[in-house]
């Protein structure tokens, strides 16, 4: 009886093993590398899930149809496993183990939202598989000595410090009065932070600190204080809801302010939904298509956002942007490596120094992406509201147009 | 900061009044909430999914070119429908169960409700667009939105008329009848599976109604639908069944109390304060209440 027990054990045990070995060796089948990724198709971030998922698949049918990655001599094309995280970072570190274990994946894409990308970050991490991300730019996400984990996008402290270098500037280099608004998650907190030292930094006095209730639909306080100091800036993070938020309130209750900076507007749609009561807003931006970088794939921003808008039918946000950008690097740190080993893999997407449509690509330490500057675009619309352009404003070596300062103010407007 | 009172003193009034627009609003939801609490006894989670979805009736008229201040007329009218399917479909299964069972049915269908209007709206935060301008007061110091004061007196207007039909109307007279006591209803000739779908539907209809006004006043998203129902269960809470002045004062009341807090302590602070107030209110009344149970004694 107990030979026999220890018997099937130790069968169950080799044919696990067998099969294990299979699945893993399996990961690039043929021709095909085969990525994994969980991205959000359903739940609160499925639009932003929808976009990362559209940008990678973008990317994927341009370098099949553009020759494919050359590894030792062979030529292989990529391929994406895709799950639906449902929005939960629970099933976002489920789906984590199961591409790694069970669909054998090797090598990780990110799923959308900073969230998210830190419940996977672990378990990627344990299996030692490396993770290109492209959406989750959290801070913490960084100072966590992950070794398998690189971010395409700037850290989220870099997101709206440049707006208080630009509102110092236009107050003839003395520092100014800053108002600030964030929401109480990961990101904004982040962002704020980032304020907070740009504030040091330059000698700026923070006169509004508040932070918003994720629940919170209403900022008529905080507003109401805005008008009562009256700050040189007025800074808000919210994701979409905060900035539909803000500009629907700052518009209503008539709120003065010299300079408005904010996130999310190109995800909430801004000016598309508001019209003219958002021009002026200075939004952070991962990407802008007016932007000169360039790759051989997609050529530059202009190019990409045309292809994009062709295949999807609307025009790309940032969040597409920079998951296409994942892929351009996955398929330059496989050529580099000329392995599929994952810690060859890894070392060479640590050496990654390149450029893409979507801006320069080099990964500091920590797995962030270092070499590509926040930009700044500012809303501007044509008379009658009906039209509305998002123009980069800063830094000035991208500016395509002159930032608008002060706000003119509503009695004005 | 905490001189902010003394620096603008005239931005109190400003506090008050968005306090009470805003209070009004979570009023006449928390009355819809009332209402059929004291009638079925049934806790209703998925209130603010009701009113969401009422909300996405206001914006759909936005989006085909209709004003979306119709809302308040048209989306009423729909979801007093959907309350009314929701009470035969769901509700007369539990409603004569104990609360438990109701809170978890209600439960589910607001999770069902979000998925459903996630999977038919997107995820994507909308507004609507009222154009209705500003009223400025005191020196443009006070600003104080029209689609805020719109809303402010559609709920009340509602409520108003709500209260004369429960007054006035026979199916009013039955609905109160059922809440006193179904069972002597029911003996009566009261068709009580009827009032308790009117009951069902009328609640959805005033979500319908606050959902129209926040379209245009806030913002909309499939999953934002808890906070309105924590509001109102709070009001409820406070103000108890069937008192429809105690509901606006206490709706109203919380309002202002937030806005101040808000302004005077950090927006932080905004929820953590009414929670605070929550607490104390409730452990005034067990005081009370005690002290007049001894009493009685």
């Amino acid at each position: 009886m107990k030979i026999r027990n220890i018997l099937i054990t130790l069968v169950s045990a080799i044919a696990l093993l067998i099969s294990a070995s299979t699945i893993s060796f399996a990961k690039v089948v043929g021709d095909k590398i085969i990525l994994g990724a969980a991205v959000s198709l359903t739940g609160k971030y499925s639009s932003n899930g929808v976009h990362t998922q559209n940008g990678y698949n973008l990317a994927v049918e341009r370098i099949n149809s553009m020759g494919g990655v050359k590894v030792g001599g062979k030529t292989y094309k990529f391929d994406i496993i895709y799950y639906d995280d449902e929005s939960n970072s629970g099933r976002a570190a489920q789906l984590a183990e199961r591409l790694i274990k069970q669909d054998g994946v090797q090598f990780m894409l990110g799923p959308y939202s900073s969230g998210l990308t830190k419940a996977m970050a672990p378990v990627t991490e344990k299996y030692e598989v490396p993770m290109v991300e492209a959406n989750g730019a959290s801070r913490s996400l960084f100072t966590k000595g992950y070794k398998y984990l690189f971010a395409v996008l700037a850290p989220a402290n870099l997101y709206l410090d440049v707006a208080i270098d630009l509102a110092v500037e236009k107050n003839g280099g003395k520092p100014v009065k800053i108002a600030m608004a964030f929401e109480q998650d990961a990101f904004s907190q982040d962002v704020r932070l980032g304020i907070v030292e740009a504030a040091k930094r330059t000698g700026s006095k923070i006169i509004i600190d508040d932070k918003l209730p994720k629940e919170l639909n209403d900022m008529a306080a905080t507003l109401s204080k805005v008008k009562a100091t009256n700050p040189d800036v007025l800074v808000v993070s919210g994701h979409t809801k905060g900035a539909l938020t803000a500009v629907r309130q700052i518009s209503e209750m008539k709120v003065d302010v010299k300079m408005l900076a904010m996130t999310h507007c190109d995800a909430a749609k801004l000016s598309k939904q508001h019209g003219k009561a958002s021009e002026y807003a200075l939004c952070a931006s991962q990407w802008h298509k007016s932007l000169s970088y360039k790759d051989k794939f997609f050529g530059g921003g202009m190019k990409y956002d045309a292809d994009f808008t062709k295949a999807f039918g609307y025009a790309p946000p940032y969040q597409a942007a920079e998951s296409s950008a994942a892929l351009l690097v996955y398929k330059d740190a496989f050529e580099r490596a000329q392995s599929f080993d994952t810690k060859k893999v890894r070392d060479a997407l640590a050496a990654t120094d390149m450029q893409t449509f979507y801006g320069n690509i080099k990964f500091a330490e920590g797995g962030q992406n270092v070499s590509k500057p926040m930009v700044l675009f500012q809303v501007s619309c044509n008379d009658d509201g009906s039209k509305c352009e998002n123009k980069v404003v800063a830094p000035t070596k991208w500016a395509s147009a002159e930032l608008v300062h002060p706000i003119p103010s509503w009695s004005k407007r | 900061m905490d001189l902010l009172i003394f620096q603008a003193p005239i931005l109190m009034v400003q506090a008050s009044m968005d306090g009470i627009l805003l209070g009004i609003l979570f009023a006449l939801i928390a009355y819809g909430m009332a209402l059929q609490w004291g009638v079925m006894n049934i806790i209703n989670i998925a209130q603010g999914e009701l009113v969401i979805m009422g909300g996405y009736i206001a914006y759909f008229m936005y989006l085909s070119g209709i004003h979306p201040a119709f809302g308040v007329i048209v989306s009423p009218i729909i979801m007093y429908c959907v309350g009314w399917g929701m009470y035969k479909l769901v509700i007369n299964k539990v409603v004569d169960k104990d609360l438990f069972t109701s809170i978890l049915a209600t439960f589910g269908i607001s999770i069902l409700a979000q998925q459903l209007m996630n999977f038919a709206f997107g995820a994507d935060v909308v507004v609507a667009q009222s154009n209705f301008g500003t009223t400025m007061l005191f020196n443009n110091s006070v600003t104080l939105p029209n689609a805020k004061i719109f809303s402010g007196a559609v709920c009340v207007i509602s409520a108003i008329i709500l209260v004369i039909y429960m007054k006035k109307s026979k199916l009013g007279r039955a609905i109160r009848a059922t809440a006193q006591n179904a069972r002597a209803a029911k003996i009566l000739g009261v068709d009580t599976e009827k009032v308790y779908a009117a009951t069902f539907g009328i609640n959805a209809a005033l979500c319908g109604i606050a959902g129209a006004c926040i379209a245009i006043t806030f913002t909309l998203h499939p999953y934002t639908g808890l906070p309105y129902t924590v509001r109102s269960f709070m009001i409820v809470i406070i103000a108890g069944l069937g008192n429809l002045p105690a509901v606006a004062i206490s709706g109203m009341g919380l309002g202002v109390f937030e806005e101040w807090s808000d302004y005077l302590l950090g927006t932080e602070f905004r929820i953590a304060a009414v929670f605070s107030l929550l607490v104390i209110i409730l452990v005034y009344r067990r005081f009370k209440l005690a002290r007049k149970r001894e009493y009685l004694k």
